[in-house]
C-alpha cells in the first residue's frame, strides 16, 4: 500500500465493495416494484386476500361468476390498479427529476420540490384551474385534463430557467445561490398560489388545496395514461444524456473538453426536468423529498454513473411512492393521509444526513 | 514537421479589459511548448483559445488545419485534450471511472487496457476502487491527468497526433510527481503530440520543453528555445525578480532571488 497517512481515516471507503451490486440492480428493484405493487393490491379499504387476487385479476377462468369476485375486480382495476399505476408513474418521474437537476447542478442537495420547482408547476396547474373555472375561460374547461399538465409544464420550465440563470456564472454553479435563489422562488410561487386561493371560490378552492397537500386519492386511468409517454420519453432521454451528466461532474468547462455539447445538455436536461416535474405534480400535487432521497440511496449502492442512476432513480422512485401511497391510504383508515406528508416525514431527515455529510467535507 | 495548432493575432477582450493582446503561437506535431509568464499575464486565457473553450475577440486558430470554431464538441475531443487547474468532483465517482471518462462512449471493455496503462503511468493503479473525493489535491489531479492521457491515446487512434495542454498540471503534486507528469507529457510529445503546458516552475518548463513562450500582460514577450529566453534580463523584465542563471549539464537552471536585488543597479 502507498502511504496514504493524511486520507487513512477515509482510505476504508472503498467503492468495490458497492458496485458488486450494479449487475443485478435493475432486475432486483423490478422485482422489488412488483412485490410492493402486490401488497399494494391487497390492501385498502376493501380488503382483498391474496388467495383472491388472481380471480381478481381476471386470470382464473369462470371470472365474474360470484359476487365478491365481481366486487374485488371493480375495486381493482376501476379505483386500485390505475392509482398503483400512476403512483408509479409519479414516482418514478419525481426520483429521475431529482437525479436529473442533481446531475444538472452537480450537487446532490437539488430537489425540484425543494427549489420552488415542483411550486412553479403547482402555481401554474392552480392558475389553470381558476382560469378555466372563471367566465373568461370557461370554453376551455372541457381540456381542463389536458391543460393542467401544459400549464404545470410550463411553470417548472419557467422556474428551472430562472433558476439555473440565476445560480450560474461563467459555467459554474454557486450551491449557496442556487439553494437561496431556490427559497426565494418558492417564495414568489407560494405567494402566486396564496393570490390565487384569495380569489378562488369554494370549488377552485378545494381542487387548489389538493395540491398544496400532494395525494395520489384523485388518480384515474385517464391521468395514468398523460402520465405515462412522458415516462417513457423521460426513459429515452435519460439514456441520451446519461454520458454527458457524468462528465458534467468535472464543470462545464471539461466536460466540453471531453466531448459534451454542454449547452444542448443543459437545454435537454432543463426540458426533461421540468416536464417530468410538472406533469407529475399535475398529477399528484407537490411530493417533496422523493428526488433528494431516492438518488442519494441508489448512489451510495450503485454508484453515482447516470447510465444506470437514472433508469434505477425511476424504479426506486416507484417502489418508495407505492409503498408510501399504501401506507398513506391504510394508516389512518378509512381517512386518507397526504403522501405528501409522509414523503417529507421520512425524505428531510435524509436531507439533513446529506448536508451534515456535506459540511464536513466542506464542500458547500 | 507539420503544425498541429496554428494561432493567429489573438486578442481577447472581457468587458474593458483586454486579457490578450495580439498573440500569435504555432505548435508543430512532436513539440512540447511552455507557457510562462507571470500571474494575470494570459496565461489560461490562450490555453482556454487553443482548446475551443472561449472564442477570440479577433484572431484565428487552426486546429490540424481546420478553424476550431469548425469541429463539434465531440471531435474537437478526438483532435485535443486538456487538463484544467482545478476540478471539484462532488459525487462518488471511483478513479477508475472517472479515468474512463476520457474513453468517452467507449465501454470499460474496449477501453480497459488504456484505462489501465494511464493509471500506472501516474501511478494511482492501487487507488483504482477509490472515490475521487477522498483522495489529496494531488491524486485527484494525477487522476485527472490519467483521464486526460485516455482521451488523447483514444483520438490519436483514429486521428493521428493530437494537442495535449495541460494548465499547471502540477500545482498540487510533490517533486517526484511534477517529474514524473511532465516526463509522461515529454513522452507523448516524442510520439507525435503537440503539447502545450502552462507551468510556473521555470526549472521544470526549461528542462522539458522544446520552446517557450512567455506571456507578459496579455501580449507575446517571448517565445524561443530556452538559451534564447532564459536569460537574467529576460527574468527581470517578466517576472521584476533578479535571478542568477547558471548551467547544469549543457541546461540552464534559474535561482531567483530577491525582488530588491532587482531594484539595484546592475
Amino acid at each position: 500500500m502507498s502511504v496514504a497517512a493524511g486520507t487513512e481515516p477515509r482510505s476504508l471507503r472503498r467503492a468495490g465493495a458497492g458496485r458488486r451490486f450494479v449487475p443485478v440492480a435493475i432486475p432486483a428493484l423490478l422485482a422489488i416494484l412488483v412485490g410492493t405493487a402486490v401488497v399494494a393490491l391487497t390492501v385498502g379499504a376493501a380488503g382483498i386476500p391474496l388467495s383472491r387476487l388472481p380471480a381478481a385479476l381476471g386470470f382464473a377462468g369462470h371470472a365474474a361468476a360470484d359476487p365478491m369476485t365481481a366486487r374485488d375486480q371493480l375495486v381493482l382495476w376501476s379505483i386500485r390498479i390505475p392509482r398503483i399505476a400512476a403512483t408509479a408513474m409519479v414516482g418514478g418521474l419525481l426520483a429521475a427529476a431529482g437525479a436529473i437537476m442533481q446531475g444538472l447542478f452537480r450537487n446532490p442537495l437539488a430537489d425540484p420540490a425543494l427549489v420552488g420547482v415542483s411550486s412553479g408547476g403547482a402555481l401554474a396547474a392552480a392558475g389553470a384551474i381558476v382560469f378555466t373555472d372563471s367566465r373568461f375561460g370557461e370554453t376551455l374547461r372541457f381540456l381542463q385534463t389536458e391543460l393542467l399538465p401544459l400549464a404545470a409544464f410550463a411553470g417548472s420550465l419557467a422556474t428551472t430557467a430562472i433558476l439555473y440563470g440565476i445560480s450560474s456564472r461563467a459555467g459554474r454553479t454557486s450551491i449557496a445561490i442556487f439553494l437561496l435563489a431556490g427559497v426565494a422562488i418558492t417564495a414568489i410561487t407560494n405567494a402566486g398560489i396564496g393570490l390565487l386561493v384569495f380569489i378562488a371560490d369554494d370549488r377552485q378552492l378545494r381542487d387548489i388545496t389538493f395540491w398544496m397537500l400532494g395525494s395520489m386519492s384523485g388518480a384515474t386511468w385517464t391521468k395514468a395514461a398523460v402520465l405515462a409517454p412522458v415516462l417513457l420519453i423521460g426513459l429515452a432521454a435519460c439514456a441520451f444524456i446519461a454520458r454527458g451528466l457524468d462528465l458534467l461532474v468535472l464543470g462545464e468547462a471539461d466536460a466540453f473538453h471531453g466531448g459534451v455539447d454542454v449547452e444542448r445538455l443543459k437545454k435537454i436536461s432543463i426540458v426533461m426536468v421540468s416536464a417530468m416535474t410538472g406533469v407529475a405534480v399535475s398529477i399528484s400535487g407537490v411530493i417533496g423529498f422523493v428526488g433528494i432521497v431516492v438518488p442519494h440511496l441508489l448512489r451510495l449502492v450503485i454508484g453515482p454513473a447516470h447510465r444506470l442512476l437514472l433508469p434505477a432513480s425511476m424504479l426506486l422512485g416507484a417502489i418508495l411512492m407505492v409503498g408510501a401511497d399504501t401506507l398513506a391510504r391504510t394508516i389512518v383508515a378509512p381517512a386518507e393521509m397526504p403522501i405528501g406528508i409522509l414523503t417529507a416525514a421520512v425524505g428531510a431527515p435524509v436531507f439533513l444526513g446529506i448536508l451534515l455529510r456535506q459540511r464536513g467535507l466542506a464542500a458547500l | 514537421m507539420s503544425a498541429v495548432i496554428e494561432a493567429s493575432g489573438l486578442i481577447k477582450r472581457a468587458g474593458r479589459a483586454t486579457l490578450l493582446d495580439g498573440v500569435s503561437v504555432t505548435v508543430a506535431a512532436g513539440e512540447m511548448v511552455a507557457i510562462i509568464g507571470p500571474n494575470g499575464a494570459g496565461k489560461s486565457t490562450l490555453l482556454r483559445l487553443l482548446s475551443g473553450d472561449l472564442r477570440p475577440s479577433e484572431g484565428k486558430v487552426r486546429l490540424k488545419q481546420r478553424g476550431i470554431g469548425s469541429y463539434t464538441p465531440r471531435e474537437l475531443a478526438a483532435r485535443r485534450a486538456m487538463l484544467s487547474q482545478h476540478i471539484n468532483v462532488t459525487f462518488p465517482f471511483t478513479v477508475e471511472e472517472i479515468v474512463l471518462m476520457g474513453a468517452g462512449e467507449r465501454s470499460a471493455r474496449e477501453a480497459g487496457r488504456l484505462v489501465e496503462a494511464a493509471l500506472d503511468e501516474v501511478g494511482l493503479s492501487h487507488f483504482r476502487e477509490r472515490q475521487l473525493p477522498t483522495l489529496s489535491g494531488g491524486e485527484q489531479q494525477r487522476a485527472h491527468f490519467a483521464r486526460v492521457l485516455v482521451q488523447l491515446a483514444c483520438g490519436e487512434a483514429e486521428h493521428g497526433p493530437g494537442l495535449l495542454l495541460l494548465d499547471e498540471p502540477t500545482s498540487s503534486l510533490d517533486l517526484r510527481h511534477q517529474i514524473d507528469l511532465v516526463e509522461a507529457a515529454r513522452r507523448r510529445a516524442s510520439s507525435g503530440t503537440a503539447v502545450i503546458a502552462i507551468l510556473h516552475d521555470l526549472n521544470l518548463a526549461i528542462r522539458f520543453a522544446d520552446r517557450l513562450v512567455v506571456l507578459n500582460g496579455g501580449r507575446l514577450a517571448a517565445d524561443g528555445p530556452r538559451a534564447e529566453v532564459v536569460t537574467r534580463e529576460t527574468i527581470r523584465d517578466i517576472f521584476e525578480i533578479d535571478a542568477v542563471v547558471h548551467q547544469a549539464d549543457g541546461v540552464p537552471y534559474v535561482l531567483p532571488q530577491s525582488m530588491r536585488a532587482a531594484m539595484l543597479p546592475r
